[in-house]
């Protein structure tokens, strides 16, 4: 910590020569990891999983801590045609103070521009731009003594940072996988995971093809795993097998239990009133309604507003509210303050407000 | 001559300047559609181009106590300056480069080392300047407040000093420019809120101490530990590097809307205005310049003034492809487009300095006048001025869907 304290002193003192830039922007050309002003990352390889699936290992620059909770994902942001593309990936790597690295594991969609760039087209040696992890779906610690991971395609990838976490811990409690892809081809981590079951005597697999076997029917989880209602559940995967078992466990009264990750935002706050916004600098002006975010708002009125993975999870579409108030969806909670910073991307307005860009 | 109507003045018909605005609206898509590596390699390179130039001429400044180290020291520290305000600053803060979503390269957050903070510029240039190009009384660039531009602009014996003022302007640059979005004139006579005076008297006050700080203080102290006979020859090297920046920018800049051809318009121009004849209005407002690749780099692509009044927000490396396109719909329309050497713009627009120091009845012009009455040059505020729907070339929806 002394060090980082040095450090950020040796900044200040630094930007004192290089103002209005940052001593970072100087050092960063001759290495572009050496720069804490925006995180970023060096790729260093892409290991095929499946076909159509590869975990990229990345190099983080300055200001990255290898403190990630197992199950927490980052944002990654990568050129393509010139252009920064924002999203969030899972951390398959267990979180080791001593790493040089982490990796993420994507699988392309066929709808998924970047995904299909990551898993194919990523040179090592490509700089890109790293949020912090974040997501409340993670390993406690310790760890309860029975727990079940109802994973689906590519929601392994977190399930998979808890697993080698408790595997390199070596302290596996009683942890029952059901694991869905629908080939064998197509599942990632087969062998690894399948190695991790014959390693540890505690860690039971299923393995469900649902192209051959059909899709996992809840009321058979009785017979699968007939004490899933003793253990803390860990879910993720596609959103429709996410709805049913969220239902599943609500009509069990065991919600508290569950644990589920979701892909896709889901707003659970009321929305706003809506209201005029005003961008400061182009005195640009819009009407937004209660649901309209404030950043669709503001490309509507052709501004040119930063954004990144419009799930409220990178930050880089954050603004400061110049005053008036906005809502974030997320929550419900109210920003009012002048000069408090807002994301963009998750916030509606209440009533008129301004914004400094 | 100031114009009320722009239609009336070119001859067109009403549907023919629609139909102009709709050929320009193509090739701003064209441009926007096209944008990719290439474009986003030309900022990447600048930007380094012009890191490692300021980083020569700081080190190269070590030695400054001897003089040929002094000269190339502030001779490379003078042109990143340059490249910094002008291809670099000026067009990251237009939002030319916003659409790589590169946090470190957007408007929102880009700070230029210059004296007047970003915020405030983007207010006075982006908005006040590029909305309300040369309509006397609302367009603040009209002689920064301090020249007396056009003819219709009111004399005052106070103008007789305005070859010294323009001198003055020149070397002072960055300074006059950090105090442009202050609006003097609203402040003498007590129209301006004082809330929003003492905001923008603190973040003048931190950057003008962050300027001077880091060229005048602690640089020169740096290079004193290599011999103290640095630290004065620094200082100076700086502001020499500094007087550089000044006087080429001021050059360029009086170039964009002063030479002869470049026309001013009235606020009756302002009622109900579309966006063609927005565009059309920029367009004879603006001048060009010539010269060579490096001379338009060097200038923020300020030669292609027309087309960055056009689309203030396209990259900049663009415009000499859209010049070609934009000449040749002047030419179709039989529109005026303004340019010549370098050397004949600017010496236009100090003619015009000098001439109108004097009152209209002794010097000459080649325009019927008058025109219109010599107008009151008193500034508008924000809110005497209309509300405007477009910026930075682009338009607010209330007016896509009036045109739809």
């Amino acid at each position: 910590m002394a060090a980082t304290k040095t450090l950020t002193l040796a900044r200040r003192a630094g930007a004192r020569l290089t103002t209005p830039l940052h001593p970072d922007d100087y050092l960063s050309m001759i290495n572009p990891l050496w720069s804490a002003r925006e995180l970023r990352g060096r790729i260093e390889k892409v290991i095929p999983e499946t076909e159509d699936a590869a975990t990229v290992v990345i190099r983080p620059g300055w200001g990255w801590h290898y403190e990630h909770r197992p199950g927490q994902y980052v944002g990654i942001g990568v050129q393509v045609d010139g252009k920064f593309h924002w999203r969030s990936y899972s951390v398959s790597t267990p979180p080791k103070r001593s790493g040089r690295t982490i990796a993420i594991t994507v699988r392309a969609m066929p709808e998924g521009f970047l995904s299909k760039h990551l898993v194919g087209g990523l040179e090592p040696g490509t700089i890109v731009r790293l949020a912090l992890p974040a997501g409340e779906f993670v390993l406690p610690s310790p760890p309860p003594a029975k727990m079940l991971m109802l994973v689906g395609g590519s929601g392994i990838t977190p399930v998979m940072s808890m697993l080698r976490t408790l595997d390199r811990r070596d302290t596996m409690p009683d942890v029952v996988v059901h694991y869905s892809s629908t080939t064998e081809e197509r599942m990632i981590f087969r062998d690894e995971i399948v190695a991790l079951a014959e390693k540890h005597p505690t860690l039971t697999l299923h393995r469900l093809h649902t192209d051959h076997d059909g899709m996992l029917e809840l009321a058979d989880l009785d017979r699968i795993v007939p004490d899933w209602r003793d253990r803390e559940t860990w879910a993720c995967g596609p959103a429709p097998m996410l709805d049913a078992i969220e239902e599943h466990w609500e009509d069990a009264s065991l919600s508290d239990q569950l644990h589920l990750e979701r892909f896709s935002l889901k707003f659970d706050g009321d929305g706003g009133e809506g209201g005029t916004l005003t961008f400061q600098n182009s005195n640009k002006t819009i009407e937004a309604d209660g649901a309209t975010t404030v950043l669709e708002a503001g490309e509507e009125a052709g501004v040119g507003m930063p954004y990144g993975c419009r799930a409220g999870i990178c930050h880089t579409c954050t603004l400061t509210l110049v005053e008036g108030t906005v809502r974030d969806l997320r929550n419900g909670e109210e920003y009012s303050n002048p000069n408090d910073r807002v994301q963009t991307c998750v916030t509606v307005p209440v009533g008129p407000c301004t914004l400094a860009i | 001559m100031a114009i009320s109507d722009v239609k009336e003045y070119t001859h067109l018909t009403a549907e023919e300047v629609e139909q102009l605005g709709r050929e320009l609206d193509a090739i701003r898509r064209e441009v926007e559609e096209s944008r990719g590596d290439d474009d986003a390699a030309y900022i990447n390179r600048l930007i380094k181009i012009q890191r490692s130039l300021a980083v020569a001429g700081r080190v190269t400044l070590f030695a400054s106590r001897f003089p040929p180290a002094w000269a190339a020291g502030a001779a490379m520290l003078g042109v990143a300056k340059i490249l910094e305000n002008m291809e670099i600053g000026h067009n990251v803060m237009h939002g030319q480069w916003d659409w790589m979503n590169d946090p470190e390269i957007h408007s929102s957050n880009w700070e230029w080392d210059t004296a007047q903070p970003a915020e405030q510029w983007k207010h006075s240039h982006n908005y006040i300047h590029h909305q309300f190009t040369n309509v006397l009384g609302f367009d603040n660039d009209i002689g920064y407040g301090i020249l007396r531009m056009a003819r219709e602009q009111k004399w005052h014996p106070v103008y007789l000093g305005q070859p010294v003022y323009n001198a003055l302007l020149a070397t002072l640059f960055q300074w006059g420019v950090a105090l442009h979005d202050l609006d003097l004139e609203a402040i003498r006579k007590r129209e301006k809120d004082p809330k929003v005076l003492a905001k923008q008297l603190r973040q003048i006050r931190r950057k003008i101490s962050r300027q001077i700080g880091k060229d005048y203080v602690f640089f020169p102290l740096l290079t004193g530990l290599a011999g103290p006979g640095n630290i004065v020859p620094t200082m100076t090297a700086n502001a020499t590097a500094n007087l550089m920046r000044n006087l080429w920018s001021y050059m360029i800049i009086f170039c964009g809307h002063f030479p002869d051809g470049a026309l001013h318009f009235t606020e009756e121009e302002l009622e109900d205005e579309t966006r063609a004849e927005w565009y059309l209005r920029q367009m004879l407002g603006s001048a060009n310049f010539e010269g060579g690749r490096l001379l338009h780099v060097m200038s923020g692509s300020l030669g292609y003034q027309i087309e960055h009044h056009l689309f203030p927000d396209l990259p900049s490396n663009r415009y000499p492809q859209i010049s070609v396109r934009v000449r040749e719909l002047a030419a179709k329309y039989d529109i005026p487009y303004t340019t010549g050497p370098l050397h004949r713009q600017y010496g236009q627009a100090l003619r015009t300095i000098m001439k109108l120091s004097l009152p209209n009845r002794f010097t000459s012009s080649d325009q019927p006048e008058p025109p219109t009455p010599p107008v009151d040059r008193r500034r508008r505020t924000d809110a005497e001025r209309p509300t405007r729907m477009v910026e930075t070339g682009g338009w607010s929806s209330r007016a896509a869907a009036s045109t739809a």
